[in-house]
């Protein structure tokens, strides 16, 4: 490390700020606007640089790192193209509030705005879709900017960040000074919340006779489950959760409900229907939980924690918001709560009686394959223990129906923006951060191939990804859209003609390949692949073409036009 | 409803475009908006002029704080406020009419900046509410161009 007020230039300060920031792995592309950092970088032995093969497989492999470990993902992309391609990356960063710092190089300041080669007004494009971004006009201000980048990914509700470096600036010089206190005043969240609030939440939770815990990815990314499960247990409350919450709350437990929303249990969108107090933490009432918004816990007190204030009240009008961290939120709950609560057996019987009456199921005969039985098999043979990473789709639905999430940070899926693409390179990521569970992506052919070069990047690292590739030559959930609300026409998502051979494909990048096509055959790859460590494995299941996930909630309906089954049988397999 | 919302931000390139960004982003209404320095270089003042129930504007102020380079954001429609507006305007000018137009130029206690022979530019001040009736009272006799300034607006002393 270099000491402080040594000459340095731009790019040394780069890696000297990434250093003090434990930055463990850049997921990185060169370009022209980086050969000075790329210089620097080929005598820089304490940090990883992971070499992509797409600038947007190197934004989706930090958010899997930042997803999997709770430490911001950090990226390297040079100017122009390099820079564009981040995009979908940070946009679905932005959307699930991943802490990361992408760093785009620029070309040099005199160009900008020459339409230079390579050049892009990064900084303008991605103001939407970053907490925040920078243009560093001096070298004296990167490490300033540096910090505060960090700080502001972090900080708060995480997000991305993105600077913007031209070349001079990496090639200028000045002495080096690392600033250790950052103050931004216009960035001061709140992360206590107000005790007379969290009171009034107190007594109104004791009062309750049918309370509902509807919980969202904030939780996990407060590290505010140990606190959520002791409450929740403590005062028997019911718990729901988000695409983005499963985790928070083991899906074995009794109160455990699992997911709520469009795809979620009968159960548990019966209960938000019927419940009484709603206690949101750390969710944002997403349209694809609500549904109707009119409709949406039409008899409930709605109580909300979120640390970010735009989220309460911009959806559902909630009667006591507290903005706050979800941990500080819960733990001040459980000092405050009243010695006595309502009964909620009465509540809990009602909603074991909607369980039994609707569970999750799927049919089954030796013959044939389907995505639920492979999910359920994956579950079952790592114990739940794994880091699920999908894609989007069906497969990423029934995921989160039939694996039995028991820890947090066992997600990681793309749920706002629903990127396509994301779920290879994520895997990626979160097997570069975590090294003691298995990583297991459950991808479907569509999505595959929207970043099936970053296979190279898994191969070369010898990295353990254990990719569960369910083919059913079907852009699955399109399809299923098609047949259900736009008279079965199945404009461009039959893939079945123009798919490649995938273990081919698997092969010809240096990838362990699997093939199953039955219940059996699947079995038993799910546990040769888990017991694989030579580098990544994929294994195709070639699954039924034609399935639905059910029960659905059609987009902008209520419970009760929840849909249980196919309607149409004669269009089954 | 109308809402005048008051926004002191940093002192930075790109702060407008980020404010400016946030409204088209999240669709809310931007009737005017205007930026200049205050006492302090380093931060400046913007005066917003946006519309929509309390359910909407509580948003706009939630996510103008939001964005980092804003520091304080404040609602002065409920507080006691002075709010004004500059119009510049140039006028055709007839003989006929040079008589009223002066009167008018009086009552609407605007000044002369410029004058032609055949056309008058003049400045009005005041709140926008004014400087519509100033447009409309001077619209018949035929106004070649004119520009607004927008609202600013500042919270009254203690």
């Amino acid at each position: 490390m270099h000491s402080s007020d040594q000459t340095l230039n731009g790019s040394e300060i780069f890696f000297e700020c990434l250093r003090r920031e434990h930055v463990e792995y850049i997921f990185g592309y060169p370009g022209g606007s980086l050969l000075k950092v790329y210089e620097t970088l080929h005598d820089v032995k304490d940090i990883e640089h992971i070499l992509v093969r797409h600038e947007q497989g190197a934004t989706h492999m930090a958010e899997g790192y930042a997803r999997a470990t709770g430490k911001p993902g950090v990226v390297l992309v040079t100017s122009g193209p390099g820079a564009t391609n981040t995009v979908t990356g940070i946009a679905n960063a932005y959307m699930d509030s991943s802490p990361m710092v992408v760093f785009t190089g620029q070309v040099p300041s005199s160009l900008i705005g020459n339409d230079a080669f390579q050049e892009a007004d990064i900084v303008g494009i991605t103001r939407s879709i970053t907490k925040h971004n920078f243009l560093v006009k001096d070298v004296r201000e990167l490490a300033l900017t540096i910090r505060k980048a960090f700080f502001l990914a972090t900080t708060g509700r995480p997000g991305p960040v993105l600077i913007d470096m031209p070349k001079d600036v990496l090639n200028a010089s000045c002495p080096f000074h690392w600033p250790e206190t950052v103050d931004i005043r216009g960035f001061k969240p709140t992360l206590i919340c107000h005790l007379n609030q969290v009171e009034k939440a107190a007594q109104k939770i004791a009062q309750a006779k049918r309370p509902l815990l509807y919980i969202g990815g904030g939780v996990i990314s407060a590290e505010a489950s140990e606190e959520l499960r002791a409450f929740a247990i403590e005062q028997n409350i019911p718990v729901t959760m988000t695409l983005q919450g499963l985790g928070a709350f083991p899906t074995n437990h009794p109160l455990s409900m699992g997911m709520l929303g469009m795809h979620g249990t009968y159960w548990a969108n019966q209960a938000v229907n019927n419940c009484d107090l709603l206690i949101a933490v750390g969710a944002r009432f997403d349209d694809r939980v609500t549904g109707k918004i009119e409709t949406f816990a039409p008899q409930a007190y709605k109580i909300h924690n979120d640390i970010d204030p735009t989220n309460v009240d911009k959806n559902v009008k909630v009667d006591l918001p507290i903005v706050g961290d979800a941990r500080h939120f819960l733990a001040s709950l459980r000092e405050v709560m009243p010695e006595k609560s309502a009964n909620r057996e009465p509540w809990l019987e009602q909603i074991n009686s909607w369980r039994e009456s609707c569970p999750l199921s799927y049919s089954y005969d030796e013959q044939t394959l389907r995505t639920e039985f492979v999910i359920e098999e994956v579950s079952k043979q790592t114990a739940g223990n794994a880091v699920v990473v999908t894609d989007v789709g069906q497969h990423q639905m029934w995921t989160s129906q039939y694996f039995k999430f028991i820890n947090p940070r066992s997600i990681i899926t793309s749920g706002g923006l629903g990127t396509m693409g994301y779920g290879l390179p994520a895997a990626i990521g979160a097997a570069f951060g975590i090294k003691d569970r298995p990583v297991v992506l459950f991808c479907g052919d569509g999505g595959f191939m929207m970043n099936v070069q970053e296979l190279v990047t898994a191969v070369h690292h010898k990295l353990p990804v254990k990719i569960f590739l369910i083919n059913n030559s079907y852009l699955g959930m399109v399809r299923q859209w098609q047949e259900l609300f736009h008279k079965e026409k199945y404009s461009f998502t039959d893939l079945g003609d123009s798919n490649p051979d995938f273990v081919k494909v698997a092969e010809a990048f240096g990838c362990k390949a699997l093939l199953a096509e039955t219940p059996a055959a699947a079995r038993a790859a799910v546990s040769e692949a888990l017991a694989w460590n030579d580098g990544p494995v994929l294994v195709e299941f070639r699954v039924v073409k034609k399935d639905m996930v059910f029960p659905m909630v059609p987009a902008g309906g209520s419970i009760s036009d929840m849909l249980l089954a196919r309607l149409n049988p004669k269009t089954m397999v | 409803m109308k809402h005048l919302i008051s926004v002191l931000v940093e002192n930075k390139f790109g702060t407008l475009n980020r404010v400016a960004a946030m409204f088209s982003a999240r669709g809310f209404n931007l009737e005017s908006i205007s930026i200049g320095e205050t006492e302090d270089s380093e931060i400046s003042r913007m005066t917003i002029v946006t519309r929509g129930d309390d359910q909407i504007i509580s948003q706009v102020v939630k996510q103008l704080n939001r964005l980092i380079d804003t520091i304080k954001v404040t609602d002065l429609t409920k507080q006691p406020h002075v709010e004004r507006e500059l119009l510049l305007m140039t006028l055709k000018l007839g003989k006929s009419v040079q008589h009223e137009i002066f009167e008018l130029i009086n009552v609407f206690k605007g000044k002369v900046v410029d004058i032609k022979q055949k056309s008058i530019t003049i400045e009005v001040i005041g709140t926008p509410d004014k400087i519509n009736t100033t447009i409309d009272i001077f619209r018949p006799y035929g106004i070649r161009e004119l520009a607004r300034s927008g609202a600013v607006a500042i919270q009254r002393g203690e």
